[in-house]
């Protein structure tokens, strides 16, 4: 051999590297790609890039077997004539049939009935483009996957202190002395994390993890404390109860930056009666907070809040002079998590109530007494001028673990409160925004008020996905019953900010609210582990009318993969791979702002799409200008845009307005920023700086930004914000009371259908409140007695890794995950074959013990069970008949409580999945039953296009041996 | 470890050869010094030594099977300083060559004596050969058998019991195969061979037994609490990492139940140390000369056994890293 | 002689497996690939990995720790595997104490993966040859790459720097440092191997809080209870 000291890797072959930005998951770091030959050489992390600063994960590092996947799609293909949806029999057709199907179709349906025609995507991150298709389409229904994700965790923050974690905002760990973290086992913002959770526990930070489950970051928590799962709730509130009897609240923030000392309305027999009180004052309409409202000043009494020398306090009860009784609203708070005791929560959640006390006390303490000055001077919002910028080393990071519960609003509005409390919001060593956020409570983006906001031909009267901030702002018709095809913004679930996709299909096949004609598939597995009740839904998908007309009449998946839902397509659209083509991670949907500014980000083209696949970004493009959508076309109707780069660079929220899908380097010469003229060369510059753009904020303008008057008002000028005005945090929310006044008949306006009046009456409860996971009513609890979850490994992506070659080496089928305990009890031993069941539905899969879970919780690695013969796999492989989805045994929808009244299995304010509230029973296979995971499917076929049969053997060399050359 | 057909064939091949050997060359010594009859060179020992290099030629083959590249097998001999690998590869085709060249002579009627010891004992060219090609013949039993009693991490194995073991039953297979050969040729030293044999067997029952009992008692140095460095009584491994096995799993692992293992221990026991002898002593009383070739059957079988079993048996310590899949 | 190697702190490490794809992915298509796969899209798919991270349970539920623990050819400073090699293709350099496999000389007899008590050696399947961790020899010793890339691919990948790289004869290395002060150990020492690599345990941070710092003069509640005195109310308001 060649004596490795002597040669350089960089003398074999013609050798180039490129930068872009990884799509291996949602986390978007900057990659460096080394091609050799043209051949995928290497990809790494680039040192360059702020948001992973050149480390890379072990999906990111094996995005060469992603891009030269023998599932890799190359061809649009139609299904048969002859053939039946879901048995995978596809004709090649080109590009120009697939657009004229398409254009023929969709035409149709936008001239006559709008809301026909579905969009829905899955782990994409363009839904500015998405969404703006469907809008300018005019159809509501359209969603991406966050209802089905962790819209509880954007909700329930958002609504309480103006931002959320992930891309929006997280812990500040550099500054952090104790994190607390829950329910999280990946999180979207993956590598960054990481990397600064070994930076905080080498800085000699005390990091805990409540979590059922004991892997993964929680591995090296400094604490485990195991907690029952959909009891965070209780959990929460009995350390608000104790942080707030002890008194280790920090007052001067509570009174200053939240709603704490403002008066409510407290007289039960008022139609304001947990309102604000608010005072006569000229306010311009704006989706923002006003500050009419009063706080009780110890010598004077009422006075208007942040009145310079006020004294306010936040406890007692008041009666205003007109006689009205108020109350501040940390009193409200103080009664409500009276009950919230220690003792009671640990019942509920099955941690003992001296670890309650002392995780509050840990927190309480250390918040207060190991506080940060910086000496960064700024002016907030009411002209005080501060010398420095303080903070409480305390910080909090939690997922779905907290989410995908039918509790979970109100948990991470708890979550949210107890950070309140400690005084960590957007201030070191607390939680820190991450631009565009904060932004108003709630943010001002509205859906259509009702059904005439859907026309023919014309846009739809309202963004598809917003924020309702009343009653009023509700997508509903006269009987108050939904618009959309998965309800959201109906009374059933009022605040489903990211719409409920998990329902879609069930809605469709039913017709309830209404049948639609045309479900467009992007970027989602559907068919698979995306869906809830997976069986059953394959079945909608292929279930036809007494006529013989499919209940969906047409389908089109755009898919870069032979993904289970492929099989379901009538027309199949192949997307390129995010090394083939342009995209954006712009500040219009998902950037990955730092908390020092906003960052935004593309990716471009590496290397030449593989066979006939084109980028959906195009196939939207081109379908805008064949319908004539007036974002995408010129007056005369002729097309717009070229292509997506020219969409992108050219692309203004409103004819000038100097907004587009990328903040950096704008203006003719790329002199400006955030907002500007396009810039014919703005991709060439992305290019040259790593693919990204950072804007540092001022140090003064880093911290407080709810309340900053130099941020707010330096937001406002470069568009980022509408209003230059404080965002209160909503402690107390005055928006879910306002829904509960609504369902109370005490307000005029919208109100819900008399069956859901209990509903919302119960759950838009002002404050948190802990009640039981939905489910476990209707579900008998002994027979059931045990919790279900899933949780993401590292190394796979949903369901998309398992064709990558080197990562399903590392998870190639799954198991059950049980204390021994409990499986012993169960007459279960290590490695057995066993069936998991709940009331839906049951699994036959293996048992892997361990002790590193709560005995009443069972688990399994997320979506690495696959349909034989999907993803390029043979039908022998382990993915199949070894691998299980949990998916199968969890439901869409709640048991039925009145005969033909259906409610998705949700959160009952925001329409999230209720992914973890499954209960399960579990029980040993007999030895005579086959080894092989139950249910089995079909085997799918492989699909015209797909590459030819892969040896036994596999030997990457990049340029010498590797897979990327033509004829592979 | 996981039992390699390749080594197993190419241990007890060479072995039987090597012993084929010895025996043969202990019959013309003692026929030299008259003790035994002595036999026609041409007839008997160049036909043994055919067999004995026929012998080494198969155990040759087999371990072909057990190189990744056998087309550099060459290569091996590089490093005779250090490697006990490399000593057989060059000390066996040694061997061969004088076991040849034994046949060979004895095929030519170099009968000639070269001198003569005291009073009686002519010394020809094939007794300085078989001296030598003795002599290496112990040699080789030592390499092959040290390659696995080097080994310090296989317990089992790093014993000086593994060599007595090796050369034993190579002694023991060598003489029983003699005898049968002698039967089979019809001559009459099946006794003189046999004998020989069931001396070798006797004594490689004490030392294996003796290694069967050292390993049952065995306390492994290493303990999955220094494979990974962490204090605690209950560790488990939940995953080595990889779910569709590898290298380390293949190689290192018998696959096989314990019951397996038991059952194949007691009978190569059975095979080798019952059977065998009792068939041979069978042909004192009738003499057939099925019997003794049946016992050399019997005998090879339970060595095939038995080194499956040694392999099987050696607990290597990189297993502590491999235990679990999730 | 300078004798380089990984220390692997189990503190941070969180199992993500960075660096054992990275590693793939570099490793395959350099000096030491390819690194065959065997049924890549069948089934029991299997190939050949330098680097595993594998999964550890000590201790009984509620008291589990999970310990992550990637595991690579730790480059002993007496190699076993070296000497048994017959054809000399397994060495250990002068230069830097790195141990190769030299595999135009390999014959594949898998000697030296006997005389490795750490299973770090993998026989490529395809190639037939003994391959394994080459502490990335190809670009560490790359002068054509800027100094803060000359290191291992599993290095620069891994999120939590839970790998470190450097001359552990070095007194001054930043992994001499932290074997020195973070109790850095090896593995099975019990065969006087000497492994280069090391690994830092896990260690533990907790917060004492003292009674009297949950009874202060600055509890916001009593400037609350002023304001209570002031309007009449009684200590019930505030008292739990
Ligand atoms: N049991 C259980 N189920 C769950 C969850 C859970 O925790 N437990 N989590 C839920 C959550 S949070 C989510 S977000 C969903 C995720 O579920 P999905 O959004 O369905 O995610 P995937 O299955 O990974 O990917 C969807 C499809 O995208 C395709 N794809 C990959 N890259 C590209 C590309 O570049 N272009 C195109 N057009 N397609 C591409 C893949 O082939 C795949 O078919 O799963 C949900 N399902
Ligand atoms: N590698 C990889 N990364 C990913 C993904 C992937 O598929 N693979 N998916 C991406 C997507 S779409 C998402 S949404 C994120 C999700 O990121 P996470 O939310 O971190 O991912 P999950 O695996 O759903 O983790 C849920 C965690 O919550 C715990 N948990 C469940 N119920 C409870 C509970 O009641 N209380 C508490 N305290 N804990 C609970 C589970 O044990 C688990 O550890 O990850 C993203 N990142
Ligand atoms: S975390 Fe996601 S974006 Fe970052 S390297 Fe890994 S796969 Fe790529
Ligand atoms: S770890 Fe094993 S392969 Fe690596 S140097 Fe040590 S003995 Fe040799
Ligand atoms: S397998 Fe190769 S490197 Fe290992 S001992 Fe044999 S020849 Fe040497
Ligand atoms: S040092 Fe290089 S070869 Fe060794 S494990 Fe790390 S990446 Fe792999
Ligand atoms: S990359 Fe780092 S954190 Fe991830 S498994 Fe490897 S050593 Fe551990
Ligand atoms: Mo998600």
């Amino acid at each position: 051999m060649l004596d490795p000291v002597e040669h350089s890797d960089s003398e074999l072959g013609r050798v180039e590297v490129k930068n872009t930005t990884c799509y291996m998951c949602a986390c978007r770091c900057g990659i460096r790609v080394t091609l050799r030959d043209g051949e995928i050489r290497h990809i790494e992390g680039n040192p360059e890039h702020p948001h992973n600063q050149g480390v890379i994960c072990a999906k990111g590092a094996s995005g060469i077997m992603k891009q030269y996947s023998p599932a890799r799609l190359s061809k649009p293909l139609l299904r048969k004539q002859d053939a039946e949806r879901g048995e995978s029999e596809f004709e090649e057709i080109s590009w120009e049939q697939a657009f004229s199907i398409m254009e023929e179709r969709l035409g149709h349906l936008r001239a006559t009935d709008p809301k026909k025609f579905a969009l829905f995507t899955g782990r994409d991150q363009m839904q500015a483009l998405t969404g703006l298709f469907a809008r300018q389409f005019g159809t509501p229904n359209y969603a991406a996957h966050g209802g089905f994700c962790s819209v509880n965790m954007a909700a329930g923050m958002i609504y309480t202190i103006g931002g959320s974690f992930w891309e929006f905002g997280g812990p500040d760990l550099d500054r952090s002395k104790l994190f607390i973290m829950l329910g999280t086992a990946e999180d979207h913002d993956s590598n960054p994390l990481k990397i600064h959770l070994s930076k905080f526990k080498r800085n000699g930070g005390r990091f805990i993890s409540i979590n059922p489950i004991r892997t993964g970051y929680s591995a090296i928590a400094d604490e485990w404390v195991p907690i029952k799962p959909g009891t965070d709730g209780a959990l929460l509130l009995a350390i608000c109860h104790e942080i707030i009897k002890q008194g280790l609240f920090d007052r001067e923030f509570l009174i200053q930056y939240s709603n704490a000392a403002e008066l409510v309305v407290n007289d039960p027999e008022r139609d304001d009666f947990g309102l604000f009180h608010r005072f006569e004052m000229h306010v311009e309409e704006g989706c923002f907070d006003p500050e009419n409202k009063l706080w009780w000043d110890r010598e004077i009494g009422a006075i208007g809040t942040h009145t310079p020398g006020a004294d306010p306090v936040i406890l007692g009860e008041y009666t205003l002079d007109d006689g009205i009784k108020v109350t501040p609203s940390f009193q409200l708070l103080k009664d409500r998590v009276e009950e919230y005791t220690p003792e009671w929560a640990e019942g509920i959640t099955h941690i003992p109530a001296s670890t309650i006390r002392r995780l509050a006390h840990e927190m309480g303490v250390t918040a207060r007494d190991q506080k940060i000055e910086l000496p960064i001077a700024w002016r907030d919002v009411w002209g005080n001028e501060h010398k420095s910028v303080t903070g409480n080393p305390v910080s909090f990071h939690a997922m779905r673990g907290l989410a995908a519960h039918s509790n979970g609003f109100h948990t991470i509005r708890a979550l949210s409160i107890l950070m309140t409390l400690l005084g960590t919001i957007d201030r070191p060593g607390g939680f820190r925004h991450k631009a565009p956020f904060p932004r108003p409570i709630p943010p001002c983006p509205k859906p259509p008020k009702g059904p005439e906001g859907v026309q023919p031909n014309t846009p739809l009267d309202g963004m598809p996905l917003g924020w309702p901030a009343e009653p009023n702002d509700l997508f509903v018709d006269e009987q108050g019953e939904p618009v959309r095809i998965d309800k959201a913004f109906s009374w059933e679930h009022p605040l489903s900010v990211h719409g409920l996709m998990h329902n879609v299909i069930t809605n469709a096949w039913r017709g309830d609210p209404y049948r639609i004609d045309t479900l467009m598939l992007f970027m989602a597995n559907m068919a698979w582990n995306s869906s809830m009740n997976t069986v059953k839904v394959r079945q909608m998908l292929v279930d036809k009318d007494e006529d013989g007309e499919y209940k969906i009449p047409f389908i089109i998946v755009c898919d870069t993969f032979q993904s289970e839902t492929v099989a379901f397509a009538d027309l199949v659209l192949p997307d390129t791979s995010y090394l083939e083509r342009y995209d954006a991670m712009s500040l219009l949907d998902r950037p990955i702002s730092e908390f020092s500014g906003p960052v935004d980000a593309i990716r471009i083209p590496v290397v030449e799409p593989k066979g006939e696949c084109k980028p959906f970004q195009e196939v939207l493009i081109e379908l805008g200008s064949r319908l004539k959508l007036p974002a995408f076309t010129n007056e005369d109707g002729s097309r717009k845009y070229r292509d997506y780069p020219g969409f992108l660079i050219n692309f203004e929220t409103a004819p000038g307005s100097g907004i587009g899908f990328l903040s950096g380097w704008r203006g003719k010469d790329g002199a400006r920023t955030l907002k500007g003229e396009p810039n014919p060369r703005q991709l060439d510059m992305y290019a040259k700086n790593n693919c990204m753009f950072q804007f540092e904020l001022p140090k003064s303008y880093q911290y407080m930004r709810n309340w900053n008057k130099g941020y707010l008002e330096w937001a406002r000028g470069h568009g980022m914000t509408r209003y230059a005005e404080p965002i209160s945090i909503h402690l107390y929310s005055e928006v879910l009371q306002k829904f509960r006044l609504a369902a109370q008949g005490k307000s005029s306006g919208k109100q819900p259908p008399e069956r859901l009046r209990r509903r919302v009456e119960t759950y838009f409860d002002p404050l948190p409140f802990y009640y039981e996971p939905l489910e476990n009513r209707h579900v008998d609890t002994q027979k059931y007695p045990l919790n279900a979850l899933t949780q993401r490994p590292m190394a796979m992506y949903h369901s998309w890794d398992s064709q990558n070659a080197w990562l399903r080496q590392i998870h190639t089928h799954n198991y059950l995950f049980v204390n021994p305990q409990t499986a012993r009890a169960s007459g279960i031993g290590d490695g057995d074959w066993m069936w998991i069941e709940s009331p839906h539905g049951r699994i036959r899969c293996m048992c892997r013990y361990s002790q590193a879970v709560e005995p009443g919780t069972v688990w399994t690695w997320n979506a690495i069970g696959k349909v034989s013969g999907a993803w390029g796999l043979t039908e022998r492989a382990n993915e199949s008949q070894k691998g299980f989805l949990l998916n199968h045994i969890i439901s869409e929808e709640l048991p039925l409580e009145k005969a033909g009244e259906y409610l998705s299995n949700s959160d009952p304010v925001t329409g999230q999945a209720a992914w973890f509230d499954v209960r399960v029973k579990i029980y040993r296979a007999d030895d005579d039953e086959p080894r092989v995971t139950s249910p089995q499917f079909e085997t799918q076929k492989k699909l015209p296009g797909q590459d030819a049969k892969r040896g036994k053997w596999q030997a990457f060399y990049a340029g010498v041996t590797g897979l990327g050359k033509a004829g592979r | 470890m996981h039992p390699a057909f390749s080594v197993i064939f190419l241990t007890t091949l060479i072995g039987a050869g090597q012993g084929l050997f010895l025996a043969l060359f202990t019959g013309q010594f003692y026929s030299l010094a008259n003790l035994i009859p002595a036999q026609d060179s041409a007839g008997f020992y160049a036909v043994g030594s055919f067999v004995v290099l026929l012998l080494l030629g198969l155990g040759l083959f087999a371990s072909i099977f057990h190189l990744g590249r056998p087309e550099r097998a060459w290569r091996s001999a590089a490093k005779w300083r250090t490697s006990w690998l490399s000593r057989e590869v060059i000390v066996l085709p040694l061997f061969m060559l004088l076991v040849f060249a034994y046949g060979f002579a004895h095929y030519m009627g170099w009968n000639e004596p070269l001198f003569t010891l005291g009073a009686d004992i002519e010394v020809d060219v094939t007794i300085l050969i078989g001296i030598a090609a003795s002599f290496i013949s112990f040699v080789l039993f030592v390499c092959t058998a040290m390659i696995y009693a080097s080994v310090k991490f296989l317990e089992e194995w790093h014993h000086w019991l593994t060599v007595a073991n090796y050369t034993l039953f190579g002694l023991a297979s060598g003489f029983m195969l003699a005898a049968a050969f002698s039967a089979q040729q019809g001559v009459a030293l099946v006794s003189f061979f046999g004998s020989w044999a069931v001396f070798f067997l006797f004594i490689a029952f004490i030392t294996r037994f003796a290694s069967l009992l050292r390993n049952a008692g065995l306390k492994h140095k290493s303990t999955l609490q220094s494979a990974i460095g962490v204090r605690h009584n209950a560790i488990v491994q939940e995953t080595q990492g990889f779910m569709g096995g590898s290298f380390n799993t293949r190689e290192f692992f018998h696959g096989r139940s314990e019951a397996t293992l038991k059952m194949v221990r007691l009978l190569f026991l059975l095979l080798i140390f019952i059977l065998s002898p009792l068939l041979l002593a069978i042909s004192w009383s009738i003499s057939s000369p099925l019997l003794p070739i049946a016992a050399f059957s019997v005998l090879y079988i339970g060595l095939l056994l038995e080194r499956w079993y040694f392999f099987a048996e050696a607990k290597h310590p990189q297993n502590f890293y491999y235990q679990s899949m999730a | 002689m300078s004798q380089l190697a990984l220390v692997i702190d189990l503190n941070v490490c969180v199992g993500c497996h960075a660096c054992v794809t990275s590693c793939k992915e570099w490793n395959t298509s350099g000096w030491a690939g390819p690194m065959a796969d065997l049924r890549p899209y069948d089934v029991d798919p299997t190939g050949t990995f330098f680097n595993r991270v594998q999964t550890y349970e000590v201790g009984e539920f509620p008291r589990t720790e999970t310990i992550h623990f990637p595991k690579s050819c730790l480059h002993c400073e007496d190699p076993p595997c070296v000497p048994v090699c017959p054809t000399g293709a397994s060495y250990k350099r002068e230069d830097n104490g790195v141990v190769l496999v030299d595999y135009d000389k390999c014959i594949g007899c898998k000697y030296c993966a006997w005389s490795c008590p750490y299973g770090a050696r993998e026989l490529d399947g395809r190639e037939k040859v003994m391959k394994k961790c080459t502490l990335c020899i190809d670009r560490i010793t790359d002068e054509t790459l800027p100094e803060s890339e000359r290191k291992p691919a599993c290095v620069l990948a891994c999120p939590t720097s839970a790998r470190l790289f450097g001359d552990v004869h070095d007194p001054q290395s930043e992994v001499s440092i932290a074997i020195r002060e973070q109790g850095g150990y090896q593995l099975m020492p019990e065969w006087g191997t000497k492994p280069a690599n090391h690994y830092l345990p896990r260690r533990k941070t907790r917060i004492t809080i003292h009674a009297d710092e949950l009874d202060r003069v600055d509890n916001p509640l009593l400037e609350e209870l002023d304001a209570a005195v002031s309007e009449g109310a009684s200590i019930d308001d505030v008292a739990f």
